[in-house]
């Protein structure tokens, strides 16, 4: 059997996810025994170059930009993962939601504090730049998510024996730390 | 404002456990509790202005904005929808000029919702200024509208004429009817006021008293089920300074209304019952905690207290028993389901938020200002009076074994005759349905939105603690009812307005649930939306209390029950579908920015 192939991406996360994936340590190198990678930033592949088992996405959609690249993954990737508390509930992002985008957008380019050298109050709207959703989405209420694995960021070794079960069909053993967050 | 506000602080001996009535008593006397009087309020009980604001906020017939000269408030049970409610509410608002929640621009109506004030079996029905108005109908809205604008008085409003029975008392004069249909030993006409106190106590002690009640093995018809005896013989023996007696008249569960019936027809059966629990538990002082709705008996249960005090079942020495010193206050709520709930319920007579407590300690340890208490519904009292009369071996000769004696059923919806029925337990609900004239039936909701429905494959099922436990409430739907969209939304949306906001499974997951089925409803729904609802209904039952834990029961017994339903709607050939909408949601921030929304697929 072909090693199994896995794609990374970060949507409106903060890359802490993808940090806790690293942070499997030396395991690093017998992950890339067992997998292969495709799509990721872990090897800076752009494009799909052929279909995927394991599809990993950190991060909620706040962008037309997440979508496509969510959608894309739903399309490539046998089995869709969503890591972390932001793919999973859109996270510290997702706080605006209470907040009408205008209200935000302003905030950013034109009304904050920190705002002082946009005196034109221009307002970014160039077509080659993503454009915001009203609110930051969690991954399965855009597509269908197979499996969550929660924290913030979920801790390495959860990571690890998650993908060790679903490579081996191995059940996943879930000790109460490894899921407990407070 | 303020000396009027100051005259109340006074009448309730400037205490902070009587908020609530002072609260009351402002928004009737000017319509709200503005800042002016939470101020006063505050300064007066030494509290800080939030901590009265805090309690306002919480209950639904308190307000810190004017309410109009005429508050109207429309019940919105699913029961007062199937009898028309929409042409009602309809009525008002061209009548009135003004939608629901506004009040209109000369102070003169406001528009509310409610939730099940405990008509069902007379809806349509609205509270105005605590008056309540039965079997509306469009025209009935629109005269009442152009009276009140003609400035005529509350009873120039009433122009049908008064209910049956006592509901024509003079200090009652309300055209709720009780609707009695079926009587039994609680409804009975043989009840002699006074027998037990004065004949039957003077010859037996607490304790034979208890054991009576606990040889009858009644259990509480609150719903919860527990052992009256129980209760009552944990709480005499807990110690305490002072021990008190509550009897629950919060009947807040939609379709429950017998409660209503039992104090409008037998109030001196209800009080004689806590006197009695007085005797037992070893405690002088009850209180019946009231809902707001029913706050049209206050003067006739006043009256009631009074006369039973002329005679000596209440006061000092009741019944010629040297040292049996009993009395009884009644205390309202003001609009909260939860506060049903017995912790809750102490919290609001203390004049806080009904947010409940955690337990143990139970309140028969650390109850009404942390002394023992029982806290009893109004039947289970009102059947005590009739164990301790006839004995607890008689009592058990009614009913069956481990559900003895008669349980009084608010039974409403598509039947004939819709009302309250005096029934042994152990009744099925095929013989029920025979009996109020139901026919063509598609589901009966047993024990409220709480409970559960069940379809005629389980009318066989028999009425009882250990199959079909029920607080009384039995609404029926006939064939003509789309259950999903006219029932288990509209309970859905009970407890969602309901929840007190303290759990967080309580607070978030009813609208989850009920987003989803409305997902389903709107035909967006897909296979996984089913398995979602059952699996993420089981994370209530963490919640503190038994709101939050039977909150999505409409949805989990409808899916068990009625599960075609459900497929019916669903989309058939494909497997996810969340709703996402790209267009839409760019739409809003596209605009603002100044471009036009391009999509590459
Ligand atoms: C949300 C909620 C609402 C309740 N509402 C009522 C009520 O309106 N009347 C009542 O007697 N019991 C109600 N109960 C049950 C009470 O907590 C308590 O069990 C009951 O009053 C005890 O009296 P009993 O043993 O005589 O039934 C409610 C419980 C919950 C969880
Ligand atoms: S879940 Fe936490 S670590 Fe992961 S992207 Fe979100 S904020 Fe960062
Ligand atoms: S379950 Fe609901 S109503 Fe009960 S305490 Fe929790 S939040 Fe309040």
């Amino acid at each position: 059997m072909s090693k199994p192939v896995i794609a990374t991406t970060s949507l409106a996360g903060c890359f802490g996810c993808h940090m806790s994936i690293l942070d499997i340590d030396e395991r690093i190198l017998q992950l890339i025994e067992l997998v292969e990678f495709n799509k990721s930033p872990v090897d800076d592949i752009k494009t799909f170059t052929k279909p995927v088992d394991i599809g990993i996405i950190e991060g909620g959609c706040c962008n037309s930009e997440n979508v496509e690249v969510l959608k894309s993954f739903r399309k490539n990737c046998r089995i869709l993962i969503s890591l972390g508390e932001c793919a999973i509930m859109g996270g510290l992002p997702a706080l605006r939601n209470g907040i009408p985008v205008e209200e935000c957008i302003h905030e950013a380019y034109i009304g904050g504090p920190t705002v002082q050298l946009n005196k034109d109050h221009i307002l970014p709207n160039d077509d080659e730049l993503p454009m915001l959703l009203d609110k930051v989405y969690p991954c399965h209420e855009i597509v269908k998510i197979d499996y969550f694995l929660p924290g913030c960021p979920p801790r390495a070794d959860l990571i690890w024996d998650a993908l060790v079960a679903l490579i081996t069909g191995d059940p996943m053993k879930l000790p109460y730390e490894v899921i407990k967050f407070d | 404002m303020e000396k009027l506000v100051k005259q109340t602080i006074e009448k309730y001996g400037s205490d902070p456990n009587r908020l609530m009535d002072m609260l009351i008593d402002t928004q009737e006397q000017f319509g709200y509790i503005g800042p002016e009087a939470v101020a006063t309020l505050a300064h007066g009980l030494q509290l800080s202005q939030v901590d009265v604001e805090q309690t306002i906020t919480f209950y639904h017939f308190l307000s810190t904005k004017p309410r109009g000269k005429y508050a109207i408030y429309l019940n919105n049970s699913a029961v007062a929808h199937m009898f028309g409610r929409d042409a009602i509410k309809d009525a008002f608002e061209r009548e009135a000029g003004i939608r629901f929640g506004q009040v209109t621009e000369d102070g003169l109506i406001g528009l509310y919702d409610t939730a099940c004030i405990g008509m069902n079996d007379q809806e349509p029905a609205a509270i105005i200024n605590n008056k309540v108005f039965t079997r509306l109908t469009p025209y009935r809205v629109r005269e009442i509208i152009r009276h009140m604008r003609l400035g005529k008085s509350l009873d120039e409003l009433v122009n049908e004429s008064y209910g049956d029975g006592r509901n024509q008392h003079p200090n009652l004069k309300t055209m709720v009817s009780s609707n009695i249909r079926r009587k039994g030993m609680i409804l009975s006409d043989n009840y002699v006021m006074g027998k037990v106190l004065r004949e039957v106590l003077p010859g037996i002690s607490p304790e034979a008293v208890i054991a009576e009640i606990k040889h009858s093995h009644i259990r509480g018809r609150g719903g919860a089920g527990f052992p009256t005896g129980f209760k009552w013989e944990f709480c005499r023996k807990a110690k305490g300074e002072k021990h008190y007696v509550i009897c629950n008249a919060d009947e807040g569960e939609p379709g429950t209304f017998k409660d209503r019936v039992i104090l409008t027809e037998k109030p001196e059966l209800v009080f004689e019952g806590m006197a009695l629990a007085g005797y037992a538990i070893g405690g002088d002082e009850g209180i019946l905690y009231l809902r707001y709705e029913y706050r049209y008996m206050k003067d006739y249960l006043e009256s009631v207290l009074q006369s039973m005090r002329f005679q000596q079942l209440l006061g000092t020495n009741i019944g010629g028993i040297e040292g049996f010193h009993f009395d009884i206050r009644i205390q309202f709520g003001a609009g909260a389901y939860v506060c049903g709930e017995e912790s809750a319920l102490l919290e609001s007579l203390e004049g806080k938020r009904g947010e409940p407590r955690d337990k143990p300690p139970f309140p028969v340890e650390k109850g009404y200002l942390n002394q023992p208490t029982i806290i009893n519904n109004v039947e289970t009292f009102a059947t005590a009076v009739r164990i301790v009369e006839n004995g607890g071996e008689w009592f058990t000769q009614f009913g069956t074994e481990d559900s003895t004696g008669t349980k009084i059923l608010s039974i409403s919806g598509d039947c004939m005759f819709p009302g309250v029925y005096e029934v042994n337990w152990g009744f099925n609900v095929e013989d029920m349905l025979d009996m109020v004239g139901a026919y063509d039936v598609q589901a009966v909701q047993v024990g409220g939105p709480s409970g559960t429905l069940i379809g005629p494959d389980e009318f066989h099922r028999t009425l009882g603690y250990s199959d079909l436990s029920t607080g009384g409430s039995m609404i029926i739907f006939g064939k003509q009812r789309n259950l999903l969209r006219d029932v288990v939304l509209n309970f859905m949306e009970f407890f969602i307005d309901e929840s007190c906001g303290s759990c967080s499974t309580c607070r978030n997951m009813p609208q989850v649930l009920r987003n989803k089925l409305v997902k389903i409803l709107n035909g967006k729904g897909v296979k996984k939306d089913l398995t979602d609802l059952r699996e993420w209904s089981k994370t209530l039952l963490a919640s503190r209390c038994g709101l939050g834990q039977t909150a999505a029961n409409p949805i989990v017994s409808s899916l068990k029950n009625f599960r075609h339903l459900y497929e019916e709607l669903l989309q058939k050939d494909i497997e996810f579908d969340e709703g996402f909408d790209m267009k839409a949601s760019v739409e809003s921030s596209c605009k603002y920015v100044g471009r036009v929304p391009k999509f590459h697929h």
